[in-house]
């Protein structure tokens, strides 16, 4: 298989492509262009549409109405566009419309920066919008990990017929790497529900309208029902060096890339560092991160924000163990050395230095 | 016996909410009978509005999707990218077209997206009670504006096909009413030939309707449709603002 030099952005896009999405609505917004630019100029060769939107809320009504008409469809911003998408996100999921949505963060609040970051962990894993709803949410860590979850992505959406989330950051969108794009065979399922014409079969309605409360609460029940079996069959993450780790950093995204060189790091200083990369942030990997709070003394939540992801490693580990942070924000990025120098800050008040 | 008038096939068994005297009635069945004319119904996709329309998806007879408030031109134009051959209409009101969703209404005219759009204006907002909308008139009173609509203070009233006309973009702006029989049938040329527009692929089209609104303006369903004319019509003047195929054959 031919390895190419690819951009994190071009890959999210050249990766959609051979998923099957034909369709992609944007707003331009840094530092995610490239996956807009690369759309703009593949998809009419191919007899793809790519329409730029006035605003990030009609880019994703427009996502939303090509979900509906049941074509595979993605859109993709930075943060603050997050924040005018979780409306649509809110009705996308009240609909039960697969769609893929992009995130590649940067620092906030407000209009922050344009450097990278991690501080939408909330907003992605919470669903962002109003009401009872999650989106899936996937966090790659190299730009061959790009292709894989993103093509995952739009297969899980269409599985689920749910919203999922591909979370990156800065770093992630900016940097070139050599993959593996390769051959890929779209697992799309038939779709009954979508408003293709009702032509020889009763009219559909695609609607997050109940004015009746209990069969409101209904939708609501079964929706939650298939977060669960997404709970189940759905969870990835990767482990290193935590068979006897004492201490477990916690990192995804570009933090989980700079935490495997301060765990070797801190390895060769002889301290039994391991390093846990969830890969699904919705669902988090809970139960595997427990098993691990039965023999490590301490986690390290290693975050590009002030502190978000750590409450689920809290919650996942029933706070057995200490938890402890390593957090740069506003576009700052980790480097090895303070992750390691936490490694040690926590070694010693674990007497094992 | 043989009838002489039935229900369109454009609309279900479902029975209206509507309240008494209401012309969104009117309206609906308009709409209903030009997609049964055109035989359009089993490739028709309509987007509900957020508002008294809200469920429209229940009554129009053919695929539907019911769109956050305003947002019915973009997710009109998500379906009518991905599905080309499909008819795709969107029906809102004065709140959801020209106030939450105006980005989503100028923009969809600008692209000369091909849908068509059917817009009911009623100078108010009636699924909330009665509160000043984007075509309230100067001097109206509503529950949100109970001195009269200040102009100094809640600004002036947007005339939609007028401000859409001027977007070249624009395939065919016309303003209706359904006070009146004649009226009515004028209505349904211009909803037919917005339609008609749509599979001809000559690009956004866009039917105002002037409608009343009984029971927040405080009116006898009579006195309303006196009320719609001796006030909306002046300021809302009917008549075709856009029409590109006119243009076409000067």
């Amino acid at each position: 298989m031919e390895k190419l030099m690819l951009k994190g952005n071009e890959a999210i896009a050249e990766a959609a492509i051979t998923a099957g999405c034909l369709h992609f609505f944007g707003y331009p917004i840094t530092p995610q262009t490239e996956v807009a630019a690369y759309m703009a100029r593949k998809l009419p060769k191919i007899g793809g549409v790519y329409l730029q939107a006035e605003s990030e809320v009609a880019a994703i009504n427009m996502v939303i109405g090509a979900a509906a008409a049941g074509v595979r469809v993605m859109t993709s911003s930075s943060s603050p566009g997050i924040s005018l998408k979780s409306e649509g996100l809110s009705y996308l999921s009240g609909c039960d419309l697969p769609a893929v949505i992009v995130n590649i963060q940067r620092g906030g609040p407000g209009l922050g920066g344009i450097q990278p970051s991690q501080s939408d962990y909330f907003q992605a894993t919470r669903g962002s919008g109003h009401g009872d709803y999650h989106l899936i949410v996937l966090a790659p860590g190299t730009v061959q990990e790009i292709v894989d979850l993103t093509r995952r992505a739009f297969d899980l959406a269409d599985k689920y017929r749910v919203g999922v989330m591909l979370l990156g950051d800065g770093v992630l969108g900016q940097m070139m790497e050599p993959a593996v794009i390769g051959e890929y065979t779209p697992a799309v399922p038939a779709k009954p529900w979508a408003l293709t014409g009702a032509s020889g079969r009763p009219k559909n309605i695609v609607n997050s309208l109940y004015l009746d409360p209990e069969e409101l609460e209904r939708t609501n029940f079964e929706r939650f029902r298939k977060y669960e079996q997404i709970r189940r069959d759905e969870v990835l993450f990767e482990e290193y060096q935590t068979e006897d780790a004492d201490l477990v950093l916690v990192g995804y995204g570009a933090p989980g890339r700079i935490c495997r060189n301060a765990v070797a790091a801190a390895r060769a200083e002889g301290l039994r560092a391991g390093l846990f990369r969830p890969v699904t942030l919705y669902p988090f990997p809970s139960e595997a991160l427990k098993k691990l709070a039965e023999r490590a003394k301490r986690f390290i939540s290693v975050e590009m924000s002030m502190g978000q992801m750590v409450d689920d490693v809290r919650l996942a580990i029933e706070c057995r163990r200490p938890v402890d942070t390593c957090l740069r924000t506003g576009g700052v990025i980790h480097t090895p050395a303070e992750i390691l120098e936490k490694i040690r800050a926590c070694a010693k008040e674990e007497g094992l230095i | 016996m043989k009838p002489i008038l039935n229900r369109p096939a454009g609309l279900t068994e479902a029975a209206f909410h509507y309240c008494p005297g209401c012309t969104h009635g009117i309206i609906h069945r308009i709409t209903a009978e030009v997609m049964e004319e055109l035989e359009i119904l089993d490739r028709a996709v309509g987007v509900a509005p957020v508002g008294c329309a809200v469920l429209a998806y229940n009554y129009f007879n053919c695929d539907m999707l019911q769109a956050a408030h305003g947002r019915a031109p973009a997710v009109a134009t998500g379906i009518k990218r991905a599905r080309g051959e499909a008819v795709v209409f969107t029906y809102q009101g004065d709140g959801d077209l020209a106030a939450i969703g105006t980005a989503e209404t100028v923009h969809a005219a600008a692209r000369g997206e091909n849908i068509t759009v059917i817009f009911v204006n009623n100078a108010i907002y009636g699924m909330t009670g009665g509160q000043m909308a984007p075509t309230s008139l100067p001097g109206q009173v509503t529950q949100t504006t109970p001195y009269g609509r200040d102009t100094a203070a809640a600004g002036y009233p947007i005339r939609v096909c007028e401000m859409l006309a001027t977007l070249e973009g624009t395939a065919y702006a016309a303003r209706v009413s359904v006070d009146t029989p004649k009226n009515a049938a004028a209505a349904k040329a211009a909803v037919k030939r917005a339609f008609q527009n749509q599979l001809d692929g000559a690009g956004f089209s866009i039917v105002e309707i002037l409608s009343t609104c009984p029971t927040n303006w405080g009116l006898s369903p009579v006195d309303a449709l006196a009320w719609l004319r001796d006030n909306l019509l002046p300021y809302y003047p009917l008549g075709v603002y856009r029409d590109c195929k006119k243009e076409a054959a000067v």
